[in-house]
């Protein structure tokens, strides 16, 4: 698979391995700047608050006030 | 060529084609791993990097709020309906944390907000007030400002500064719960339908470490509160000494 895509690269090798190293850091950005944070809230390892979510606190808790209860924690 | 050739080159090609096939099994597995490592760097490194930055820059912006002398864009935490979900509106000192230690308390306790610095639960009191406010955060990740709650003992100081006050309360005691016990957050923590007459403030985050098993709950008692006009004691935010 690897060797495939290295095969595709264009140019001579020390080009392959600037291409290379650019696809790899595209890669550890996209990863870093969109795909962990839209996938983080979704699994357990950081959750502080109690009751099942926010919204679920709010239902089951005291009555408070009348503003409306906090939205969900997860987000786009 | 024999019967008997044909068939060992057929199985030949067979077997190179199975040994592509697990070759690409295996980088896409090594691929994972790599992502894995990827995403554990990305959680334990980067969310702190840039929930730094945001918490510095919300600090940045109640500091300045609460010395600007006309207008502020704070919201006032102690007028009914003051707060906005998403605005910082208070710092929270912890002196048992470290010298100077603080961090901003948010409206809200969303993903988002948290991300930014403390959370304050939307329904219940704010600070100062008769009842309980509470306030979540990270233990570990997006800059762990809860890191060292276990560290917090009876009589430690918990500082709340407002625009217009600093509510400063004193450690009452800490309880490790289930993440469904909402009971904490009550306005008389663990009573659930009984009218609160004191000002307490409640702490939540995660427990044990790097787990979210679990919520670590500390409560704390109003002790005295000084106007911003007044001023607060230096000595109220000196370092405690030893344990």
């Amino acid at each position: 698979m690897y060797a495939v895509l290295w095969r595709a690269l264009p140019g001579p090798r020390w080009l392959k391995v600037v291409q290379a190293v650019a696809l790899a850091l595209a890669v550890v950005a996209f990863c870093f700047l969109w795909l962990f944070p839209r996938i983080s809230p979704l699994l357990p390892f950081s959750q502080t608050t109690v009751g099942d979510d926010s919204a679920a606190l709010f239902h089951r808790a005291e009555p408070g006030p009348s503003s409306a209860p906090t939205i969900p924690g997860s987000h786009s | 060529m024999t019967v008997a050739a044909a068939a060992s080159r057929a199985s030949r090609r067979r077997r190179i084609r199975l040994w592509g096939v697990v070759g690409v099994l295996g980088e896409l597995t090594v691929t994972l791993g790599v992502l894995l490592l990827l995403f554990a760097a990305w959680e334990l490194w980067w969310t702190d990097v840039e929930a730094n930055r945001a918490a510095g820059k919300e600090t940045s912006s109640l500091v300045q709020g609460f010395e600007a002398t006309g207008p502020s864009a704070i919201p006032d935490a102690k007028a009914p309906g003051g707060l906005i979900e998403g605005k910082a509106f208070a710092l929270l000192h912890v002196p048992r944390f470290g010298e100077g230690w603080s961090r901003p308390i948010l409206e809200g306790t969303t993903h988002d907000i948290l991300q930014s610095g403390l959370g304050h639960y939307a329904e219940t009191v704010g600070p100062g007030a008769v009842g309980n406010f509470a306030v979540a955060g990270h233990r570990t990740t997006w800059g762990r400002p809860f890191h060292d709650v276990e560290n917090l003992i009876d009589g430690d100081t918990i500082v709340v500064e407002t625009r217009t006050a600093y509510d400063v309360y004193a450690v009452t005691g800490h309880e490790i719960v289930a993440p469904t016990d909402v009971d904490v957050v009550a306005p008389v923590p663990d009573q659930p339908g009984v009218a609160p007459t004191e000002a307490m403030l409640t702490l939540t985050t995660c427990h044990p470490k790097y787990s979210a098993r679990q919520r670590y709950v500390v409560h704390a008692k109003l002790v005295k509160t000084y106007t911003r006009a007044e001023g607060l004691p230096a000595s109220v935010l000196a370092v405690p000494g030893g344990a």
